[in-house]
């Protein structure tokens, strides 16, 4: 299925970017851009890609949600890719998902191979889903982001928040129960990080604009528990869980937590950052909170100089 | 015929949304003459009211075949970040729908407030796929129009699903405006500075994309499906 292990890193990945990639996830897709230029490997768009469906489209039909996230491993497949990457935690479970499903169960796969037909797509797969956080830590390695650091860290300390679905149910980007890959990466290049208890807990996804109140409720507790276990930032690896926790801060600031101002990273601006990316290149000027404190870490050694 | 159980009484009032699912007078009250006789209701079901045939088509929807393993630990309920909000626990759900309790397990608040994390999912000890359980109970509500009208997550479902299938893609703008219109339009202010913030750091994408080969997704999809 997949390329053997004993090839090595590919140097060219074909990538799913999704909707939120091209909108209020911008620095996400910009930065995981720069970061895999800086470690010269080349990352392709999927041609005419469509919406995985996320969660909404499952609750109405299956069946469509099913053919249309086949449709983009088909595209994959027609490309003549063996892997497609998705950096959206939404589009890698949909994507993994439409794979599992269409091995375990006849129907759904009889079902969207009729659907691919039908379009003249190709009905088999022998594409694999693949998230960024799983090709860093396993194809390309923290031995060899490490050789590429050309700027050690100097901000504050993080929380490694994985949310839910990059990591459940399927576990090949990291464990279920207690991920550690992002702080391995991190740690690894020189970035210290807390132990972060909530680092799976759901942010509630789309609930912070279907009912505030209980959606905006769950990012406090997330940025609460943060900032009590010591970080002064939150790293990610989901363009929905950043959204949640960065755009709605100003709305615990107002109701409960006035000096609330963490910044909500990618994981991809972190390491894009000590690989030697530039502030726009990845994305740094798009935080909505925490922009001063990301301002103080990371002005070059250069210009601190010249302020001084 | 069979109402939703009131919870309010066991559970308070739920902040969350205290008139979505009013309670359906049960016959009970016919044979009182108390003063409020809205008041006085049946807060169990008969097995008569059991639509077993119902809990057979669910165990045969993918991922649903493993109620009758489920041992009610509460393991899910536990792990659930929402089942706080919940009218009733995923637990109790898995329970209304092996004993075939079918509106009462459509009409529940808890299939729209599951946020699909699936911790439930990955810590059950029987491994039941708990989320996929609460995807086949949307599906049917929404089918059956037992899915409360202007309750935001329904209708974000519909939202969604008709651009993505006229589209391809989504347009979050869109998404969001839709929403609003639908079900609470003044809330759009309250949304107006999330938007500037967005706009400001241009994370609000202006442009309506499409997918080009949208002949593919017509040949794909079903034509007559459309959601409401």
């Amino acid at each position: 299925m997949s390329a053997p292990a004993t090839t090595g890193t590919p140097d060219r990945y074909l990538y799913f970017p999704g909707c939120s990639l091209k909108g209020t996830g911008v620095a996400y897709e910009e930065s995981l851009l720069a970061l895999f230029r800086l470690l010269g490997i080349g990352v392709d768009e999927l041609e005419d890609w469509n919406c995985c469906g996320a969660t909404s489209y499952m609750a109405i039909s299956e069946g469509s949600a099913f053919a249309l996230a086949a449709r983009n491993l088909a595209l994959a497949q027609r490309a003549g890719a063996r892997e497609l990457m998705a950096p959206c935690s939404a589009c890698y479970l949909v994507l993994m998902k439409t794979l599992d499903y269409r091995k375990r169960y006849p129907s759904v796969d009889q079902s969207v191979r009729e659907a691919l037909e039908r379009a003249n797509l190709p009905a088999t797969n022998g594409v694999k889903v693949r998230h960024p956080l799983e090709i860093l830590y396993t194809d390309i390695g923290a031995a060899r982001i490490k050789s590429k650091v050309v700027r050690p860290w100097t901000g504050g300390r993080l929380a490694c928040y994985y949310g839910c679905q990059a990591v459940r149910p399927y576990s090949e980007v990291d464990d279920p129960h207690r991920p550690t890959r992002m702080e391995e990466l991190l740690n690894a290049v020189g970035v210290p990080t807390v132990d972060y208890t909530l680092r799976t807990k759901c942010c509630g996804g789309s609930l912070t604009g279907t009912i505030p109140t209980v959606g905006v409720r769950l990012n406090y507790e997330l940025l609460k528990e943060a900032v009590r276990n010591g970080a002064e930032a939150i790293v990610t690896i989901c363009p929905l869980c950043q959204f949640n926790l960065d755009a709605y801060q100003s709305q615990i600031r107002a109701e409960i937590w006035k000096t609330l101002d963490v910044p909500v990273l990618y994981i991809t601006q972190v390491l894009g950052w000590m690989l030697g990316g530039e502030w726009k290149e990845l994305g740094l000027n798009r935080s909505i909170s925490g922009g001063s404190v990301l301002r103080r870490w990371m002005t070059a050694p250069k210009e601190k100089e010249a302020y001084v | 015929m069979p109402s939703s159980i009131d919870t309010s009484k066991t559970h308070g009032p739920n902040p969350v949304m205290p008139d979505a699912f009013p309670a359906v007078q049960g016959p009970v009250a016919v044979f009182t003459r108390a003063k409020d006789e809205s008041l006085i209701r049946r807060r169990i079901r008969y097995q008569r009211e059991a639509d077993v045939g119902w809990t057979q088509r669910v165990m045969s929807q993918p991922g649903c075949e493993e109620l009758y393993a489920c041992i009610q630990c509460g393991t899910c309920s536990a792990t659930c970040p929402l089942s706080i909000y919940m009218d009733f626990t995923p637990r109790r759900v898995i329970q209304l729908v092996r004993e075939g309790f079918r509106q009462d397990a459509l009409r529940s608040q808890t299939i729209w407030l599951c946020a699909s994390c699936y911790a439930c999912a990955v810590q059950c000890p029987q491994q039941i796929h708990i989320t996929d359980v609460m995807y086949t109970l949307k599906r049917e509500a929404i089918a059956a129009k037992l899915a409360p009208r202007r309750f935001p997550i329904p209708v974000l479902a519909s939202v969604f699903y008709n651009m993505v299938r006229s589209r391809g893609r989504t347009f979050e703008l869109w998404v969001v405006m839709r929403l609003m219109l639908r079900t609470n339009p003044l809330g759009m202010l309250s949304m107006a500075r999330t938007g500037l913030a967005l706009l400001r750091t241009g994370r609000l994408s202006l442009s309506f994309e499409r997918v080009k080969a949208r002949h593919e997704l017509q040949a794909m999809l079903p034509p007559t499906e459309e959601a409401n």
